[in-house]
């Protein structure tokens, strides 16, 4: 596909390991640009394949969690030869890792039970993905984003580039116990948080209820685990 | 001024080392070495540390020109490794502990090689890379822990590797590891292999099972040479590491990475490592084969910082464990 002119990668969002994210205007509409940089340390090969199977992913598993209903921004347009991808810019937005320091800093009862609403939600979406056979392979708090729309708010997943489709209760467990670990070194004043979203994720449906046995499974596998009992 | 003795036994490496401080007085080293093709089996290592130990301990307090009265304190490994070669270096360091009346320490394994890699390379705070064949962790220091933000969730990259030297008969001396760097070194062509990074861990098991079944096939064929084989592996399972690291690095915002353990030797890795601190602006230290692999100055450093921060344990708790993580230590002697 051919992006008419090289679009202005002028303000840049975010600077990650794995790429850049510029905001954009794409054909009239605010859109972010995410480029993934060559990665010169890895064999040209590996990163050329390791860069295509990645955008190939992202695109495949938005396009698939569109379908089953789960908020992901649109993609307009992908570019294999640049390693470009361009997406909907979700506006009034932050990274559900930015509001869980926001609300946990100024702790009142008001702002705890906006984080329970929030751990539920990601609970219902997640379960949601993972009973229509996607795995996002990277799931993390700053992986979700939470849009504020008047006194409302919505989750988006993005970043789909470890992403793919099976149907496995393991790897679902896996997927939980990424992000129970980012949780856990990101925000462990709010230990609960997991927790709750647990629950509500098992609640989903009879599917993701085995998901969450199969996690204690997952978790004791770690290595050189002390062993009790 | 403090004299520290420490024993390390927790593989097929056996250790002894005596610091004054921070300055090395000696750092004894013998290595159990394996026929091409075999691995080191704990009863037999078990034996050779048992047949060494006594001989590499006169070395070394004859190198350091150190008498057993001026010691201050023993320190040994309590774990992770192998459960035969731990126990038979803990009894000799329970036993020489006992003879001179000096306090005995237990060490975690992975913390000495941490701490030792802080002390050699003086970074400040980095993100920690521990590969050996045991172990393939990545670290950061946060609260009063060294935590894990990633590991293998199965086995140890230099067990991979290791397993990969076996499938080619390739020599145990010095190290199965060391042979696969230099072969890798003629390689050129790249055999597409599995690439398993899931969030911040990694797996090699599959990497490893897919190149021993197709190996022999592509050998006998022409197609790959033992060289592309070996190019081929390493170019992916350090592809893997790097990418994880510099995920955790962007994690915690560091700009520091650490490589420790006895895979830490290999170049090529050190110097993928350092092209991605230089793209992201960081900076890699690394240590050379005497304080990659295991040895026993570095357990005799975890355990002077243990000792000066005032660590006091029971006799009792003078014990061997196969499993002991890096994140069960309390970091007493950092803020």
């Amino acid at each position: 596909m051919d992006v008419d002119a090289e679009p202005k990668p002028d303000p840049l969002i975010k600077q990650g390991a794995e790429g850049r994210v510029y905001r954009i205007q794409f054909l009239g509409k605010d859109a972010v640009l995410k480029e993934r940089f060559v990665k010169t340390y890895r064999h040209p090969e590996l990163d050329a394949r390791l860069t295509k199977e990645r955008i190939r992913a992202e695109a495949k598993s938005i396009v698939r969690c569109k379908n089953a209903g789960i908020c992901t921004p649109a993609v307009y347009s992908v570019d294999f030869s640049t390693n470009r991808i361009i997406m909907e810019y979700i506006s009034n937005s932050e990274t559900v890792s930015d509001y869980i320091y926001k609300l946990s800093d100024m702790s009142n009862e008001k702002h705890t039970e906006e984080l329970k609403n929030v751990s539920a939600e990601m609970g219902r979406v997640i379960g949601k993905m993972h009973h229509n056979n996607i795995i996002h392979g990277d799931l993390t708090t700053s992986n979700i984003l939470v849009q504020h729309i008047d006194n409302c708010w919505k989750l988006f997943l993005i970043d789909f580039g470890l992403s793919y489709t099976k149907s496995s209760d393991e790897d679902k467990a896996v997927d939980l116990y990424v992000l129970e670990r980012a949780l856990l070194s990101k925000h462990s004043d709010v230990s609960w948080f997991f927790d709750n979203f647990l629950t509500h994720y098992a609640g989903f449906n009879k599917s993701t209820e085995r998901v969450v046995k199969k996690l204690s499974e997952v978790r004791s596998r770690g290595r050189k685990r002390t062993m009790v009992g | 001024m403090v004299i520290t003795l420490g024993f390390e036994g927790s593989a097929n490496k056996l250790g002894i080392g005596i610091l004054q401080n921070d300055k090395v007085l000696s750092n004894c080293r013998r290595t159990y070495v394996t026929p091409p093709g075999e691995g080191f089996l704990p009863r037999e290592t078990a034996r050779h540390h048992q047949n060494n130990i006594v001989d590499l301990l006169q070395e070394s307090l004859s190198k350091a020109n150190v008498k057993p009265h001026e010691i201050d304190v023993i320190c040994y490994t309590k774990g992770p490794g192998m459960g035969g070669p731990l126990v038979a270096v803990a009894l000799v360091a329970r036993t020489v502990a006992q003879l001179w009346n000096k306090p005995l320490i237990p060490v975690n394994h992975c913390i000495g090689h941490i701490e030792m890699g802080r002390l050699v390379t003086g970074c400040e705070n980095p993100t920690v890379l521990y590969v050996s064949g045991g172990n393939t962790q990545i670290i950061a220091y946060s609260n009063k822990k060294y935590r894990i933000f990633g590991e293998t969730i199965d086995i140890a990259v230099g067990n991979c590797l290791d397993r990969f030297a076996r499938v080619l008969k390739l020599s145990n001396d010095p190290s199965p590891g060391y042979n696969i760097e230099q072969l890798a070194k003629q390689g050129k062509k790249l055999l597409p292999l599995p690439y398993v990074v899931k969030g911040m861990d990694v797996s090699f098991s599959g990497i490893l099972t897919f190149i021993e079944e197709k190996a022999e096939k592509y050998l006998k064929s022409g197609e790959y040479t033992e060289a592309d084989l070996c190019f081929s592996l390493q170019e992916t399972i350090f592809a893997m590491l790097v990418e994880t690291t510099e995920r955790a690095m962007a994690h915690c915002g560091s700009n520091e990475v650490l490589i420790v353990g006895g895979v830490g030797c290999n170049e090529r890795l050190q110097s993928m490592m350092h092209t991605m601190c230089v793209e992201r602006g960081a900076v890699l230290y690394a240590t050379d084969e005497r304080y990659c692999i295991d040895n026993g100055v570095m357990i005799a450093h975890a355990g002077a910082l243990m000792f000066k921060s005032g660590f006091h344990g029971k006799w009792e708790d003078t014990f061997c464990t196969q499993r002991f993580r890096t994140d069960d230590v309390v970091v007493t002697w950092r803020d």
